[in-house]
């Protein structure tokens, strides 16, 4: 490999970083108020509208855009492109965020969220429900996330624990534990990785079978029932189009040249799933006759436009045009596009789509809902700026900063 | 914008062909059974408006037998709430609205609106923990217990009956009539709400028994009711059943087709998931091709 990853080396703070921690900040205060005085006070949601932003975006879109992490070990590890082996890191570290802050946020959107583990529990089981299956192999496929991690601890600290202090006596353990990890995750990596796309496979679909219990409730431009099947098209197109929106920014916040070599690959990569997903999307609303609602005006008809033609069209063709692909900036609108087009994606079938058949108002969500969202992205982004700065995530090609900071510390060394 | 029956079943018959990955929605003997007369010898009950007068008595009486804010006898004379449209909630499991009044009726209407009790319940099937079920004897419950408060249920429901304890921090429950479970299976009493009616609005029995009734009653009184009993087929069937002279849907019971609500997604899951098959071919499948690429490159090399 001519490219290793290595721990980013930069100041923590900087000005975006701060701003950043203010949202955090405030996100969480929104949070702790939720869990001290409940969900009427900081929320819009009632009888009529049962489910806001908290899970159309936070749980939904978040689980969807945290889609990278299988797409790329699929790609690099199933399928041997060996070339593409430097994004799977970051995208594993994404998912495994991505999936966290799924579950803080469902956390702040149930109404018992003490008894979240209940599904555990097989006096509880309920093989009939769709959210039962969502919830057990997002449970399941986050522990495969942080085991798929534990290389990359291995790599940082093996041979390197030195505890101070009192805990000096723990080096020796740990480094022993850390060898053991090694030893059995070298053995068995593979049948986690398989098993993570396999998982993911598993529950992006049946995020798209949730609604499906409510035909009755769903505008016809959305509902299908092959809704799971569009899921997971969507999730497996808004994969690589995510690794390319994080790269780019990652690149930019660490002062890298962007890899656009490899990038401009994958975003030809995002043409084909991209198109595969829209072609299904148009070929479903065409067998299903819904296109007259498509133009029969409203909301809904205004978000399905909005969806298809800035979140699907467009970035598709930009996908297509090789000089798009070739131009940091051209890349970095089309993969934005992607992400915000499954975002709305997740937040009209979750949100635009339902309409309560007895209903006196509709649902917008309360600043606070919008806050709380806000924060648990911030939250993310400062955790993986941390990640990055500590373990080897992310690959440094020649002449970056890293490079250069490294070859001042020989100099000042010498 | 909802569907039709008509437009669901198309739905349902054109999906599949549109993806080969329709190929894992089969029938699957696991799903629920097509609508029939399953929990007719459970019990139900016939609600007759062309009966009600809108007294509200069986609100009071819901009010006392339910562990719902408790609310003052004389709330319940004020019959003037009657013509605003109600809907239950986590306060009321049942409200009393008018739904035609003269002069297009000679008298004035009122319908009693409340859980279903649905045969193949979407609520049930959506909980994540069991925590809805459909008892044999008829009715829904709910055990506060296992709820994780997802509200999945209130999203399902067809009718819209669920409410919430939103204003609670702490043990929220999802609050919904349960048909007096308890009640009337151990205590082999009647409903509260039927003990309450003053005038046979509220008939509680078998199914059978009820529907039978409900179609000598339309026998011997042609004119007085639409040819429906509302319940006997929509959703595959429900619990409770409705007799009217007007329009269904203003007594807040939707149009829906005889396919029960969660038909669909229950064929999905465990067509999907069936016998752990499809998702070990996956895992497979998967491995094959890792190994067969990893060979690949050591023959290369």
């Amino acid at each position: 490999m001519s490219e290793h990853a290595v721990p980013m080396r930069s100041p923590y703070f900087t000005r975006g970083t701060l701003a950043v921690l203010a949202v955090a900040v405030v996100g969480i205060s929104v949070y702790l108020g939720r869990m001290t005085f409940g969900l009427q006070t900081f929320t819009n949601l009632n009888d009529q509208w049962p489910w806001g932003i908290w899970i159309a975006l936070d749980v939904a879109t978040g689980i969807a855009l945290a889609a990278g992490g299988f797409t790329s070990a699929a790609l690099v590890h199933i399928f041997g492109r060996e070339r593409y082996h430097s994004l799977v890191r970051p995208a594993l570290v994404t998912a495994m965020l991505g999936y966290t802050f799924a579950v803080i946020g469902l956390l702040a959107d149930l109404g018992r969220w003490y008894n979240v583990w209940h599904p555990i529990l097989p006096s509880m089981w309920q093989g009939n429900s769709v959210l039962f299956e969502v919830g057990m192999c997002v449970m399941i496929y986050s522990g495969v996330l942080y085991i798929e991690f534990v290389p990359i601890v291995v790599e940082r600290f093996k041979g390197r624990v030195d505890l101070p202090g009192v805990l000096r006596a723990l080096n020796r353990p740990i480094e022993g534990l850390l060898r053991l990890a090694e030893a059995t995750l070298s053995r068995f990596i593979s049948v986690f990785i398989i098993a993570g796309v396999t998982l993911s496979c598993l529950h992006q679909s049946s995020l798209g079978t949730l609604m499906v219990i409510a035909p009755t409730k769903m505008s016809a431009l959305w509902f299908t029932p092959v809704m799971p099947a569009l899921f997971l098209m969507s999730a497996i197109a808004v994969g690589f189009p995510m690794i390319i929106f994080e790269s780019l920014i990652s690149s930019r916040s660490f002062r890298m040249a962007p890899e656009m070599n490899l990038l401009s690959r994958v975003g030809r990569i995002a043409t084909f799933t991209l198109g595969f997903y829209a072609v299904a999307k148009v070929v479903d609303l065409t067998i299903r006759e819904a296109w007259p609602l498509a133009f029969a005006g409203g909301s809904q008809a205004i978000m399905f436009w909005v969806e298809m033609i800035v979140g699907i069209l467009v970035p598709l063709a930009m996908f297509a045009s090789p000089r798009v692909r070739s131009n940091p900036r051209g890349l970095f609108v089309a993969a934005t596009l992607t992400v915000a087009g499954v975002a709305i994606n997740r937040l009209n079938v979750f949100l635009v789509a339902y309409r309560p058949p007895f209903s006196d108002r509709s649902y917008f969500p309360t600043f606070y809902e919008m806050l709380l969202t806000a924060g648990l992205i911030a939250t993310l982004v400062l955790i993986y700026r941390a990640i990055v700065m500590i373990f080897p995530v992310i690959a440094a090609p020649h002449g970056t900063a890293d490079d250069r900071s490294a070859a001042e510390n020989d100099r000042r060394a010498a | 914008m909802s569907l039709r029956r008509r437009d669901f079943l198309k739905l349902t018959a054109a999906g599949p062909v549109a993806f080969a990955a329709a190929a894992t929605l089969p029938t699957s003997a696991h799903a629920s059974p097509a609508p029939d007369n399953a929990f007719d010898d459970a019990y139900g009950v016939l609600v007759d408006t062309t009966f009600c007068i809108g007294c509200r008595k069986c609100e009071w009486g819901c009010n006392e037998a339910n562990d719902v804010p408790r609310r003052a006898r004389t709330e319940f004379d004020d019959k003037s709430v009657t013509t605003v449209h109600r809907r239950p909630d986590a306060t009321a499991y049942t409200v009393v609205n008018q739904i035609a009044a003269p002069p297009e009726t000679p008298q004035p209407v009122y319908a009693k609106v409340q859980c279903m009790h649905c045969n193949h319940p979407a609520c049930a099937s959506a909980c994540i923990v069991g925590a809805l079920r459909k008892q044999p004897e008829g009715p829904v419950t709910y055990d506060a217990w296992k709820c994780i408060g997802c509200r999945y249920c209130m999203v399902a429901c067809p009718f819209q009956i669920p409410g919430y304890e939103y204003a609670k921090a702490l043990q929220p429950r999802v609050m919904k009539c349960g048909f007096c479970a308890e009640r009337i299976i151990k205590e082999g009493r009647k409903p509260a709400c039927v003990e309450n009616c003053p005038n046979e609005a509220l008939t509680f029995g078998r199914r059978r028994e009820l529907r039978s009734l409900a179609h000598q009653k339309a026998v011997a009184s042609p004119g007085r009711y639409l040819d429906h009993l509302y319940g006997e087929t929509e959703v595959g069937g429900t619990s409770w059943l409705y007799l009217t002279g007007v329009d269904f849907a203003r007594a807040d019971l939707p149009p829906l087709g005889s396919r029960p609500v969660p038909e669909l997604t229950e064929k999905i899951q465990h067509g999907v998931f069936k016998n752990f098959v499809p998702p070990l071919a996956l895992f497979g499948l998967l491995g094959l091709v890792m190994a067969s690429q990893h060979s690949g490159e050591n023959g290369g090399k």
